[in-house]
């Protein structure tokens, strides 16, 4: 009995985790984890496989800052106080320069860094 | 469509000064213009940065330009400044300081009609509280002799972005205007997508650019790249200004965008301000540019 309700409990849990839209990684998904901060992203050089979709977690550790990969055509805003993730299907190889794409203050500009895609 | 400099001085007939697409004086609402006129626009002046390399008069460059305006022969109707009029501080009290003293060095302009809008640098951090402060609103519009003038606000957002109120308070301005009269818009980032990885484009500009799209008369002027540049998106001119402070390279020129490094043997090239002659009668703009010690380009 005490079983049944504990993987109850456990597949309640999981439904209501997915209705409300909280990123879940697939199987197999790359999930990279970056932080944002006046003027930079740790990590900023980001590598991953070709072929296999991409999670990126943006973590904002102070203002508003923005990601904006043109090369990959994909970008979101990074608000702080939550965790803003962007999901996308690297199709080809190459090393693909991404910035703030949010005027966040003296060191915007160089806000910066590099998605390298592999084979 | 991009218009290059030849080709728009083969519309102009004569070196120097640019005539671009016609523009009818028939607004209903102010009536048509009786009088040419003209007004200068200056833009990013960017008071407060520091770098010799770039810029090794940072402190003289925008009060040459004052002087030089002021010796113009004839003085202009007004003066826009279409935004940057300080270089981005993290520090609210440092952009008030700064926001002070550009106030201070134009109150030498002898034209006491002095338009002013922010661009990211004066707004992108406190929402243009601190513009707003100094010089009132960040987007209005105004009427000067049968020509509707619309000053955008596309930087007190940090995203780009016009924003849906701004954009309803455009509509409900353009439905009292004549769809055949002048209308000039003053923007600080250019409203279509010059070079979005360069960040010089408006997220939404394309909202703003569709509600403009029936005015036959449309014109958008504008500052943030710190060179002439003149392109097309339908029947709109947009002609963007040189700045006052370091010029930056062509859109996409090279791979990271950066100041152009002075030139000691060519000391401001690069920057400097316009004049735009609004023809009533010929019902044209002309736009002659200047160096930023008011030599005619």
């Amino acid at each position: 009995m005490r079983l049944r309700l504990l993987v109850y409990g456990v597949m309640a849990v999981f439904i209501m985790i997915s209705i409300s839209g909280y990123p879940i990684a697939a199987e197999n998904e790359q999930v990279i984890k970056i932080t944002a901060k006046k003027f930079e992203y740790n990590p900023k050089e980001i590598s991953v496989k070709k072929g296999v979709t991409v999670v990126l977690e943006f973590t904002s550790l102070d203002r508003m800052h923005g990601f904006s990969c043109p090369g990959l055509k994909i970008r979101t805003d990074i608000a702080p106080g939550k965790v803003n993730t962007l999901r996308f299907f690297p199709d080809k190889a190459g090393t693909f320069p991404f910035h703030c794409d949010n005027f966040c203050g003296t060191g915007h500009e160089g806000m910066r860094g590099t998605i390298t895609v592999t084979e | 469509m991009k218009i290059d400099r030849r080709d728009f001085l083969k519309l102009a007939g004569i070196g120097g000064i640019v005539f671009a697409s016609g523009l009818v004086h028939s607004r209903k609402l102010a009536g048509a213009a009786e009088e040419d006129f003209f007004f200068v626009q200056l833009s990013d002046t960017h008071w407060g940065f520091t770098g010799p390399k770039v810029n090794p008069d940072s402190m003289g460059t925008l009060k040459k330009a004052v002087v030089a305006v002021n010796n113009l022969k004839i003085q202009p109707d007004f003066i826009m400044f279409t935004g940057d009029l300080t270089h981005v501080t993290d520090d609210d009290q440092e952009r008030r300081k700064r926001l002070t003293e550009f106030r201070g060095i134009i109150r030498e302009l002898k034209v006491k009609s002095i338009r002013l809008m922010p661009g990211e640098h004066d707004a992108g951090l406190d929402d243009g509280e601190a513009f707003k402060e100094f010089f009132g609103k960040s987007h209005y519009t105004f009427d000067h002799k049968g020509v509707h003038f619309i000053v955008l606000d596309n930087v007190s957002d940090p995203r780009s972005i016009i924003g849906e109120d701004q954009l309803e308070w455009l509509k409900a301005d353009l439905k009292q205007v004549d769809k055949n009269s002048p209308l000039v818009v003053f923007t600080h980032r250019p409203l279509f997508d010059l070079y979005p990885d360069w960040d010089w484009f408006t997220r939404d500009g394309d909202k703003a650019l569709e509600l403009l799209k029936p005015y036959s008369q449309a014109t958008v002027f504008y500052g943030h790249i710190h060179q002439e540049n003149h392109q097309k998106t339908g029947n709109i001119p947009h002609h963007a200004a040189k700045g006052l402070m370091f010029p930056l390279p062509a859109p996409g020129s090279v791979p990271v965008k950066n100041p152009i490094p002075w030139d000691a043997s060519q000391p401001y090239k690069g920057l400097g301000f316009r004049s735009v002659d609004v023809k009533g009668k010929g019902s044209q703009y002309a736009i002659s540019e200047f160096s930023a010690k008011g030599e005619r380009l």
